[in-house]
């Protein structure tokens, strides 16, 4: 619809988001459809897939690692020793305030101490041609590898917050797992060394091949030419047909590397869909729908509820991860400062709940639908306020404000959505469906 | 004299504007847990709800400004106050009658007043970006400084001068008034009473003949009260920015649970630890020592523990590790 009214390019970039926001909203459901953990740090884990990629495929910056590579690895030693020396302290030990205090010493202690090792290796590695580099880049491999590294990130943070969190109750579990993201969001975006921070990391490599190599592949032009040869036949003029035909190709190869990438995508969510419909039907699924209508009944069955509920929050973060690592490979560009709760967190949710809760379909409707809504409720409510306002002149002054502010309009569109869901239909557009035998 | 000029640096860098952040904070904070307590949810529109308060209290400003009304050195802003609090808490009645009160109704769990506290929040910030716009605004008007850091020079004849914001001194002022008429009210009158009995055991102050309406009531009233004036004050001491009230929906939920949640008190003191970590922890020390140690030990880094950038951070660190360790909170509140 989009593709008739507006361009074909504008149409495949939202299908291409909305692609990446139903995996997203696919691993946010896991979590809170499967099991009722609710996880609002969505944001960390999609900035943590963002990060791979950037690790992954940039190439390593030589001159950076010679000047503050040693400084650096010494520190991550140090981070190693120090968990190692905790773990060694917590089981050896009975629990007790000198063994809590201790813990606290060697935590600070080994704080100040990273700080001083790794101070002079930031420095000398920042400083490496700031302008294009000052960081220590990544391994320069194929960017698709970056979403499955993406996801054992996201796990991994998964893991620790896991550990942390996952004992409190719901609402403290959703300010925990918000506040983490936004500490995990800080860290991303001063750490220079690692992520470039705030500076962005820009063109970054592609699974698709470039628009201006197309536009000279003969192939490429031989089949735009046979798409259009019916609209280029009109034009009598030879160099008139010509112009035309590279306007067409260069509107083509645009259009081309969206379709690859949607492409790649549409495989992500065929792949997701089909192990996460496997899982819900499987008897592992059946056991986390039990945990989560009743949690003490499952325990009091033999089943590890702590166990459980760790292992389904690390695997919906994990598909969150491979998201980011999606969104930036499609973006070509990391831009730290972009990572904002509420559009990537507080959107995703309303994705879950109006698709519909515990129901895979459900989370892809709504990524979709949220998603088309979120994009095009400017244009949407542009044409209410004048179809409603037609008897007004151009000049009177509410209008214009009004007008003026569209942007704006998403948000309440958002919000009154899903308050209109939450009131009236509480299972979501395509509630769970649970077959009793 | 140095060890003069320590403390006055250390007054004018970190204790009062740490001391005026906290207050801001702790507003906030006793609003979230006034909610949570009574009403029992966590108020995801927090943040927006005090913004949407300040902006109501911005536009009859400028209205009294374009009267030509105005306060001499104070601020007009003091005078639309009052005006800013009536509309926000009609506003805030107004949600709760078509949002919260059907789910109250049914007895919701928490879990769903929190999603749809999001929903509000959603819409509240459409409003306010509606109405006024997502830019920067400056509210303040009359007397800037009290103190002035050049005329504390010349009058003390240090070397470190002593900067004082009226907007400091009047967030410092305003907090402390409210708070104790809040604490007067919640302890002293019966109706504050009341409010305390249905937090603690709804069934039983509901046999005990308390009307959970006007309970509801006076909560929102309070709630608006304390958003309005929380918002404006932020607002007058740097200035109105919605997106920059929705963060700061973060730092005041980490006081409040670090206060422990559904205790006024322990929120109100939670504002001013996330405030002075905040600040102690990213100041940098190197003028301190130089003023203090002598002039060999004097030190060649910041002496910062973490950069300025890691402020938020922070405070987020100290939430998770009380929620680790204490997950009631410092000053024990409802026990979850």
């Amino acid at each position: 619809m989009v593709g008739i009214f507006q361009s074909w390019n504008i149409a495949l970039s939202i299908f291409n988001l909305c692609l990446i926001s139903a995996v997203m909203t696919m691993g946010a459901n896991i979590q809170w459809g499967y099991a009722g953990l609710i996880n609002f740090g969505i944001m960390g884990y999609t900035a943590l897939g963002g990060l791979a990629a950037v690790l992954i495929s940039v190439d390593p910056v030589q001159e950076a690692w010679r000047a503050g590579g040693f400084d650096i690895i010494m520190s991550l030693w140090l981070i190693v020793i120090m968990v190692l020396v905790i773990r060694f302290i917590l089981k050896r030990f009975e629990k007790s305030k000198i063994r809590t205090y201790s813990i606290a010493v060697i935590i600070i202690s080994g704080i100040l101490l990273i700080r001083f090792s790794a101070e002079p290796g930031i420095e000398a590695i920042e400083a490496v041609d700031p302008a294009k580099t000052g960081f220590l880049g990544g391994f320069g491999l194929p960017i698709i590898f970056s979403w499955i590294v993406g996801a054992l990130f996201a796990g991994g943070l998964a893991f620790i917050v896991g550990k942390v969190a996952l004992g409190l109750r719901a609402d403290y579990l959703a300010i925990a797992t918000l506040l983490i993201s936004e500490i995990v969001i800080a860290i991303i975006k001063h750490e220079d060394w690692l992520t470039r921070g705030v500076k962005n990391v820009i063109g970054l490599k592609r699974p698709a091949p470039y628009e201006v190599d197309l536009q000279t592949t003969d192939w490429f032009i031989k089949l735009v030419e046979k798409f259009n040869s019916g609209k280029l036949s009109v034009i009598d003029n030879l160099a008139d047909r010509q112009a035309a035909l590279n306007q067409l190709v260069i509107e083509g190869s645009s259009v081309f590397v969206k379709l690859c990438y949607s492409g790649l995508f549409l495989v992500v969510v065929i792949i997701l869909l089909i192990l996460t419909q496997k899982a819900l039907y499987s008897p592992w699924g059946r056991m986390m729908r039990a945990i989560r209508d009743n949690e003490e009944a499952a325990n009091a069955m033999g089943k590890n509820v702590v166990k459980q509920h760790l292992l389904i929050f690390i695997l919906g973060s994990a598909i969150v991860g491979i998201a980011g690592a999606m969104l930036v490979t499609q973006d070509g560009l990391f831009t730290p400062g972009s990572y904002r709760p509420m559009r990537y967190t507080f959107l995703i949710w309303v994705m879950v709940i109006v698709g519909g809760s515990g129901n895979n379909f459900g989370a892809i409707l709504g990524g979709f639908v949220v998603w088309f809504l979120w994009i095009e409720a400017a244009p949407i409510s542009l044409f209410l306020i004048n179809f409603f306002t037609a008897g007004i002149p151009e000049t009177n002054a509410l209008k214009a404000h009004l007008i003026e502010s569209v942007p704006y309009f998403r948000f309440l569109m958002m919000g009154l959505g899903l308050l209109f869901i939450m009131r009236y239909r509480p299972k979501g557009i395509l509630p769970e469906k649970i077959e009793i035998k | 004299m140095d060890f003069v000029n320590a403390i006055i640096l250390l007054l004018n860098y970190i204790f009062i504007p740490a001391l005026t952040y906290g207050s801001q904070l702790a507003l906030g904070a006793i609003f979230v847990t006034l909610i949570y307590g009574i009403l029992r949810f966590a108020n995801f529109a927090t943040g927006d709800m005090m913004s949407f308060g300040t902006m109501m209290t911005i536009l009859f400003t400028w209205y009294f400004q374009s009267l030509g009304v105005s306060l001499g050195v104070l601020p007009t802003a003091l005078l639309a106050i009052p005006f800013g609090i009536i509309f926000m808490i009609l506003y805030m009645l107004l949600i709760d009658k078509f949002v919260f009160k059907y789910y109250r109704n049914q007895k919701s769990p928490p879990v769903q007043f929190a999603m749809v506290s999001i929903g509000v929040m959603f819409v509240t910030q459409a409003v306010v970006r509606i109405i006024i716009g997502p830019g920067d605004r400056r509210f303040f008007d009359g007397e800037k400084f009290i103190i002035k850091a050049r005329e504390f020079k010349e009058m003390t004849g240090l070397n470190e001068g002593l900067a004082i914001k009226s907007t400091q001194v009047l967030t410092i002022f305003v907090t402390i008034v409210l708070v104790s008429l809040l604490f007067w009210f919640l302890n002293k009158t019966k109706t504050g009473k009341s409010m305390k009995a249905y937090s603690d055991n709804e069934d039983l102050a509901l046999l005990s003949g308390i009307d959970p309406k006007k309970i509801v009531l006076v909560t929102w009233v309070i709630a608006g009260i304390l958003a309005t004036i929380g918002g404006a004050l932020y607002g007058l001491d740097k200035s109105f920015k919605p997106f920059t009230y929705f963060n700061n929906m973060l730092p005041i939920f980490a006081a409040a649970i670090v206060g422990g949640i559904g205790n006024p008190f322990g929120a109100f003191l939670g504002g001013y630890v996330i405030a002075f970590s905040e600040i102690l922890l990213t100041y940098a020390y190197k003028k301190f020592f130089m003023y203090i140690l002598p002039e060999s030990m004097e030190p060649n880094s910041l002496v910062q523990l973490l950069s300025t950038d890691y402020k938020f951070a922070v405070s987020f660190s100290i939430l998770v590790i009380v929620l680790i360790y204490r997950p009631s909170g410092i000053f024990k509140g409802k026990v979850l």
